[in-house]
């Protein structure tokens, strides 16, 4: 006499897999479109909708990691004003392993104003701005990050321009149009005018070449001027900078290249920082913050998800009450029938998921770097890991396991003679 | 081989209550082809899903090969199904969406055959019947005769060691339940035990025995002379 234990998993599983992949094979294509077309979207819904908030962050990151801090950063000790002995520094940083390129910077704060020979009636504020003052080797800096392609009126700096600035456009009216109490833009200012900088006691006339639109704040705010210029309106009278950003070479670990750093002695100069450990934790706070509401919003879509595997089952299993009554009539196990059922789910959820993942590695990735989403303080990029994204894939697989199992279960355990006789 | 003592099938609608199956009580040895006749609503059919462990009934014991089969769990009772019991309903119920072959294959990959000890069993019993030729058709192209054959052929695919069959000629023409018909006669021949609800008068009386019904009851019980 045979026995329940007769039923082993693999029999149920290998008759569930037969029955699953038949009624895949014949089923009206349509349909099995429709729902893979779905799963698709799901798909897409967990990876796009999280990996695009959190790459609105990234593209900022990014950015400021390409054209501004690099891999390894460099900054005076919180308690000093510049990175004391900066030759000396600069050479022993070109000189460890993966070292790029660098580029040494002078910071400041500054005033600029540009209506300062017009007189005006007590009480009114003149067309002015505070801003950052960015001293920098012209050549260099272009070498190091590109920025000149940033210029969107006028042009760039030479190493002779000591007349001239770059103005970032968050400091002008008409590319930042922001009227609040307490921020100030320029409103009369265009290529060519003259604008009168201010550090401190010292202020000085320049002429404007150009204006800058980068998406990174180390510009986009800041009054760019040559280095030597810099260094005479923030009073400095040595070499030493506020600022120096190293790229590596592409693949480079950044903690290795930190600690040849320390190794060589620079540590006792100034703070060394890899780009990750540089990164403002406001920036942070905001990537956890957009990868927490893409996760709510992707867990709202998986939820979708279930629901509609698990209408598509149960209506699917509800419609084929008698096929399901008939196999267990002929004595097959009702774990077998629901194997085949989570099987079909399966096969549903997978496909979706790999075609979302060709979708999003071949065409929505590339999409997005090629035409990142014009987002006013970055580019923004979709980040999808490979890990993540098939991490998200098994989620909906296992999502679906549920919502597969439950009709199933549900329908295959109704009795068997009704089924049969469709009562 | 099949031992009934006092079985009841009670169905109750409300206050009424209708005996479908009334205290039967019978015996079927092994190798024997018994018809259960009766007007339509005498319990036949009721009876032959009872003896086939499709329902539970309300009292009473079944007794296959001396093992009481009631009082079995639904795993126990569909395990049994699986190995020892064929079925043939009145319209087929065969899957859909399996070809002939495959509807025959389910239950012996289900018994633990590989797929092509399987394949090659259930070959053999669409030979049996026939029907090797349109194998790899779906029921949607086979006609009504041919679907009953793989009926047939799926509920002797196992070797069981009873066939229950539910009315197999009742959409069937004339010559094709003939055919069927001879397809029983010919696995009788071999020793199979075969209980078939029929209200053919002249197919019941191609068989061993004729147990006839009235109100869920047994009102004769008669071997044929053949």
């Amino acid at each position: 006499m045979p026995t329940p234990s007769e039923h082993k998993w693999n029999t149920d599983l290998r008759v569930g897999a037969f029955l699953a992949k038949r009624d895949i094979r014949r089923a009206n294509i349509w349909t099995t479109g429709l729902i893979v077309f779905v799963m698709m979207l799901t798909f897409l819904n967990l990876v796009v909708v999280s990996g695009i908030l959190v790459g609105l962050i990234q593209g900022s990151i990014e950015a400021d990691k390409t054209y501004s801090s690099g891999d390894i950063l460099i900054s005076p000790f919180l308690n000093k004003v510049s990175i004391e002995q900066t030759p000396q520094v600069v050479a022993i940083a070109q000189t460890i392993p993966s070292f790029q390129k660098l580029a040494v910077r002078y910071t400041g704060s500054a005033r600029v104003e540009s209506n300062y020979r017009t007189t005006i009636k007590q009480g009114d504020l003149r067309d002015g701005a505070g801003a950052s003052l960015l001293g920098i080797d012209p050549k260099n800096e272009d070498t190091f990050s590109h920025i000149s392609k940033f210029v969107i009126d006028g042009s760039w700096l030479g190493p002779t321009d000591t007349d001239s600035v770059v103005i970032g456009k968050n400091l002008l009216y008409k590319y930042t149009p922001i009227e609040a109490p307490g921020f100030q833009t320029l409103k009369d200012v265009s290529i060519g005018s003259r604008v009168k900088i201010t550090v401190g006691d010292i202020s000085r006339e320049y002429y404007v070449k150009g204006i800058i639109s980068s998406k990174v704040d180390t510009f986009d705010g800041s009054i760019v001027m040559v280095d030597s210029e810099a260094r005479k309106l923030i009073g400095r009278t040595d070499l030493n900078a506020n600022q120096i950003a190293i790229i590596l070479d592409p693949g480079a670990d950044p903690i290795v290249a930190k600690e040849a750093l320390l190794a060589s002695g620079i540590g006792q100069y100034a703070r060394v920082q890899t780009h990750d450990e540089a990164l403002p934790k406001f920036l942070k706070d905001i990537q956890k913050t957009f990868a927490l509401l893409g996760n709510a919003i992707s867990a709202i879509g998986l939820v979708v998800a279930s629901i509609t595997i698990f209408i598509v089952i149960f209506v699917n299993a509800i419609t084929r009450r008698r096929y399901i009554g008939i196999l267990k009539g002929i004595g097959i196990s009702r774990r077998a029938i629901t194997i085949a059922y989570v099987l079909q789910s399966i096969f549903y959820a997978l496909t979706g998921a790999v075609i979302g993942m060709i979708i999003v590695f071949f065409v929505l990735k590339p999409y997005f770097v090629a035409h990142p989403i014009n987002f006013p303080f970055s580019d923004g990029i979709l980040v999808a890991t490979i890990v993540g994204t098939f991490g998200r894939a098994l989620i909906l697989v296992i999502a679906t396991i549920g919502a597969g199992y439950i009709p199933a279960r549900i329908v295959v355990r109704q009795n068997t003679l009704d089924a049969i006789l469709g009562r | 081989m099949i031992e009934t003592k006092h079985l009841f099938k009670i169905f109750t609608s409300g206050d009424s209550e209708l005996k479908a199956v009334n205290d039967v009580t019978l015996s079927i040895p092994e190798g024997q082809f018994v018809a259960i006749t009766g007007k339509s609503g005498s319990g036949k059919s009721t009876l032959l899903y009872q003896l086939g462990l499709l329902d539970i009934p309300t009292s009473g014991e079944i007794y296959i090969d001396g093992k009481e089969v009631v009082s079995m769990s639904l795993n126990e009772r569909t395990a049994l199904r699986l190995h020892s019991l064929g079925y043939i309903f009145q319209d087929y119920a065969i899957l859909p969406s399996l070809t002939a072959l495959e509807n025959v294959m389910v239950p012996l990959l289900m018994q633990g055959y590989s797929e092509r000890e399987a394949t090659e069993k259930a070959k053999k019993a669409l030979a049996r019947v026939g029907l090797v030729d349109r194998m790899d058709n779906l029921p949607s192209a086979l006609s009504g005769g041919q679907q009953q054959r793989v009926s047939i052929a799926r509920a002797i695919g196992h070797d069981p060691k009873i066939i229950f069959a539910d009315e197999p000629t009742a959409n069937l023409d004339t010559d094709t339940s003939r055919s069927v018909l001879d397809t029983f006669l010919e696995l009788h021949k071999t020793g199979q035990t075969i209980v078939m609800v029929t209200h053919e008068h002249e197919y019941a009386l191609l068989t061993d025995r004729i147990i006839s019904l009235a109100d869920g009851k047994i009102v004769s019980d008669e071997l044929n002379q053949r």
